[in-house]
């Protein structure tokens, strides 16, 4: 019963609090959508932390995702032993990296007045459930060798009969303990994410590499549509007033 | 040709008695909140002297504004790729020791103090971490020279003048200081814009006043680096980042900005100039010598029909052109020419004009002994700038990216200005000497006076030409007027805090 909970309702609900609230949140509260960057207030560790984190979680992240969204082909990436040994081994550096980089903002928050002083609650609870996945993550790297190919025959079809609404728990409630705490807590970061910062996830500017540099905005109706001159083009009408109605 | 509409502004600073009256009435209207203490959207500074934050001027070390490269511009921070790539950390951006860390003191200390042979203190107490800290700098920490040469000599427009020079500035007869109140330029090619990986940071088509978005807004920090003037400030607090918005409610209502309105010395001049914004581009790109010609030649005459007409095709409202022709910018910028934008160099082509202040003159010539008779060759008083204890390449380096041209027109119109006026009250210049003076500042007496009473006699009305906003085309008209019953202050519908 209780595998049944874990595995085939806990991760629906984990999913549903994220897209509801998130969509909630991002619609009624946008003013709350920020990275709440602390670099303004030290620099220095920020750097080592915030960059090796960064870097290293979204690489990792990207390998699981390409894992479960193209099984095939990551079977056909790592069926070439030394293609799984670079891999393996970039994963656990990887891992090393983000879980150290993790490991020093937190000592930042812990040891700085200044950054101390703009964190909240949430984001102790977001830190500690961030720090006990990579780490769990580094464990299972560790001590269950060759995930990247076991987790092709577990945690993906697991995840892939999620997908489907046909919930298949026996692919995950064999594994050891280490591997369904890790798959556990990413779906309690998951439902954590409208609650915290994590939301600045979902707001990784790619636009920016494609729009003019200049934003003009009209608050007035125009009779007359002008072309943009190169690198000054505005964007708009965008009616700041209208969008939230 | 695209005629837009630009709020601008010019800051005569022989009129300016560094009071810090505007930044107050900034300060108590807009940034009196948490995350905002250290910012001061508009400050004054001492010249020489290294500003707010420190040495803002230093793009070596900020890496703000433009970079002209080839036929194109680039942001001096980065390339767009290289702006996503460094979204985690910015490596140039100032952090709050740049500016200072704000305090206020722990007043209840003095009440509450048990008694003792000692007098009680009120500590000072960080408004970022709540402990007691240290001062170790302010807002105006090198106000009126404080410090010097320790602050000012790392002045980086200092770095134009000759060891020499320098030396010179440190003499006490020839000790000379100005100030320079800054806002936000509200340019008209604003790279805090270019650098917003958001799109959070725009500028309003109808005025030109340049906004950020504080829903937009994610806290990527690049427009902090970006600004070459170090006028967008991070609220470490909210996490978004802030600027001046040019008191926009005030002027939607006929209002002049606070800073504006509560100039003591009466400096701030606002007006609408009209802009040909398809010469954006080319204007930003003109060689260094030429960038303040440049920006004069963007603006548009306001009494041109052509010009009317393509202003109107563009939905700019009568209200608004008849502004412009009035307009105390466009005279002072255009007209004659005598105020110029700060730091051109930086391509951002900034709305913000300065006539630059007559500087006192060396009353020590040589040997100990006070002079301040005529330089050979020149008539009395018509040699001040030659006098001037600060150098005009200094001004340039300020003013006109280095022209030194441009620097001695300006002054030399303003001192035919004066010297025609004192030939008129005064009368102890001959009449020749007021024609010599007239044909060096390449002006008139009828333009003299125009000058004058601009500068001298301006009622409110003459220095703020502020046009109807035509509310009654704006698109909220339109919307139920319930929407807006809960807005207050800066943060639009929400109150401006963290919740998250």
């Amino acid at each position: 019963m209780s595998n049944v909970f874990l595995w085939a309702v806990f991760p629906y609900i984990a999913i549903a609090v994220c897209v509801i609230v998130g969509l909630y949140r991002y619609f009624n509260d946008r003013f709350s959508f920020s990275s709440q960057s602390s670099q303004f207030l030290e620099n220095r560790m920020a750097f080592w932390g915030s960059t090796m984190w960064h870097y290293g979680i979204i690489l990792i992240l990207s390998a699981h995702i390409l894992g479960f969204l193209f099984p095939t082909g990551w079977a056909a990436l790592i069926a070439d032993q030394t293609r799984l040994y670079v891999l393996e081994v970039t994963g656990l550096a990887l891992a090393v990296m983000a879980t150290l980089g993790l490991l020093i903002l937190i000592v930042r928050r812990l040891s700085n007045a200044r950054a101390q002083s703009v964190t909240s609650a949430m984001d102790w609870v977001l830190l500690a459930a961030l720090a006990f996945q990579v780490v769990m993550g580094f464990w299972i790297a560790f001590f269950y060798r060759w995930g990247s190919e076991w987790y092709l025959h577990t945690s993906v079809p697991w995840l892939q009969s999620l997908v489907v609404f046909n919930p298949q728990i026996q692919y995950v409630t064999a594994m050891p303990l280490p591997v369904k705490l890790h798959m556990l807590n990413a779906f309690v970061i998951l439902a954590l994410f409208p609650f915290t910062r994590l939301v600045h996830v979902v707001t990784l500017p790619l636009p920016y590499l494609f729009r003019p540099y200049q934003v003009v905005i009209w608050n007035r109706k125009r009779d007359v549509q002008y072309d943009a001159p190169v690198g000054v083009a505005s964007i708009g009408p965008d009616v700041p007033y209208l969008r939230r109605g | 040709m695209d005629i837009r509409a630009q709020v601008s502004m010019v800051f005569h600073l022989d009129k300016c008695i560094g009071c810090h009256t505007c930044s107050i009435a900034c300060k108590n209207i807009w940034t009196d909140r948490k995350g905002t203490e250290y910012m001061w959207w508009n400050n004054v500074e001492t010249k020489p002297g290294t500003g707010y934050p420190t040495t803002w001027e230093d793009q070596e070390k900020y890496k703000g504004g433009w970079v002209k490269d080839g036929d194109k511009l680039r942001l001096r921070l980065q390339g767009r790729t290289e702006g996503l790539g460094n979204i985690f950390f910015n490596p140039n951006l100032p952090t709050i020791d740049d500016y200072y860390e704000p305090w206020t003191y722990q007043y209840d200390e003095l009440f509450n103090a048990p008694e003792g042979d000692d007098q009680p203190t009120a500590r000072p107490i960080s408004l970022i971490t709540g402990k007691p800290m240290d001062i170790e700098a302010g807002p105006n920490w090198d106000d009126d020279l404080g410090g010097s040469p320790i602050y000012a000599s790392n002045d980086v427009n200092l770095e134009k003048l000759t060891d020499h020079e320098r030396e010179q500035l440190n003499e006490v007869e020839r000790l000379v200081f100005f100030y320079l109140p800054r806002i936000c330029n509200h340019c008209l090619n604003p790279s805090c814009v270019g650098a917003c990986p958001s799109g959070a940071i725009y500028k309003r088509g109808e005025d030109g006043i340049v906004l950020i978005s504080q829903e937009k807004c994610r806290a990527w920090r690049m427009c902090v680096s970006g600004c070459p003037y170090k006028k967008t400030y991070y609220n470490w607090s909210t996490g978004k980042s802030e600027k001046c918005i040019l008191c926009y409610p005030r002027l939607e209502t006929g209002q002049a900005p606070a800073c504006f309105h509560s100039c003591v010395g009466r400096i701030r001049y606002l007006g609408l100039l009209l802009y040909d914004a398809d010469r954006i581009q080319e204007t930003a790109l003109a060689d260094e010598a030429n960038l303040v010609q440049a920006q004069r030649d963007i603006i548009q005459d306001p009494f041109d029909p052509l010009i009317i007409a393509a202003a109107q095709a563009n939905g700019i409202t009568t209200q608004q052109i008849s502004a412009a022709q009035n307009s105390p910018t466009y005279k002072f910028v255009k007209k004659w020419g005598t105020a110029l934008p700060l730091h051109p160099e930086f391509r951002t082509l900034p709305q913000l004009f300065y006539v630059p202040p007559m500087l006192p003159v060396l009353g020590k010539m040589k040997d100990g002994i006070y002079d301040s008779s005529a330089v050979e060759g020149m008539g009395q008083m018509l040699n001040s700038l030659e006098k001037a204890r600060i150098p005009v390449r200094y001004m340039a380096s300020l003013f006109s990216a280095g022209n030194e041209e441009i620097i001695k027109e300006v002054y030399r119109k303003n001192i035919a200005v004066r010297l025609y006026k004192r030939a008129q009250r005064v009368k102890d210049i001959t009449a020749e000497e007021v024609q010599q003076a007239l044909a060096i500042g390449k002006t008139t007496p009828e333009e003299c006076e125009a000058i004058f009473n601009l500068t001298s006699l301006p009622t409110m009305e003459e220095r703020f030409v502020i046009p109807a906003m035509a509310r009654e085309e704006a698109i909220e008209q339109s919307l139920d007027p319930y929407t807006h019953k809960p807005a207050a202050g800066f943060g639009y519908r929400e109150a401006p805090a963290r919740r998250f």
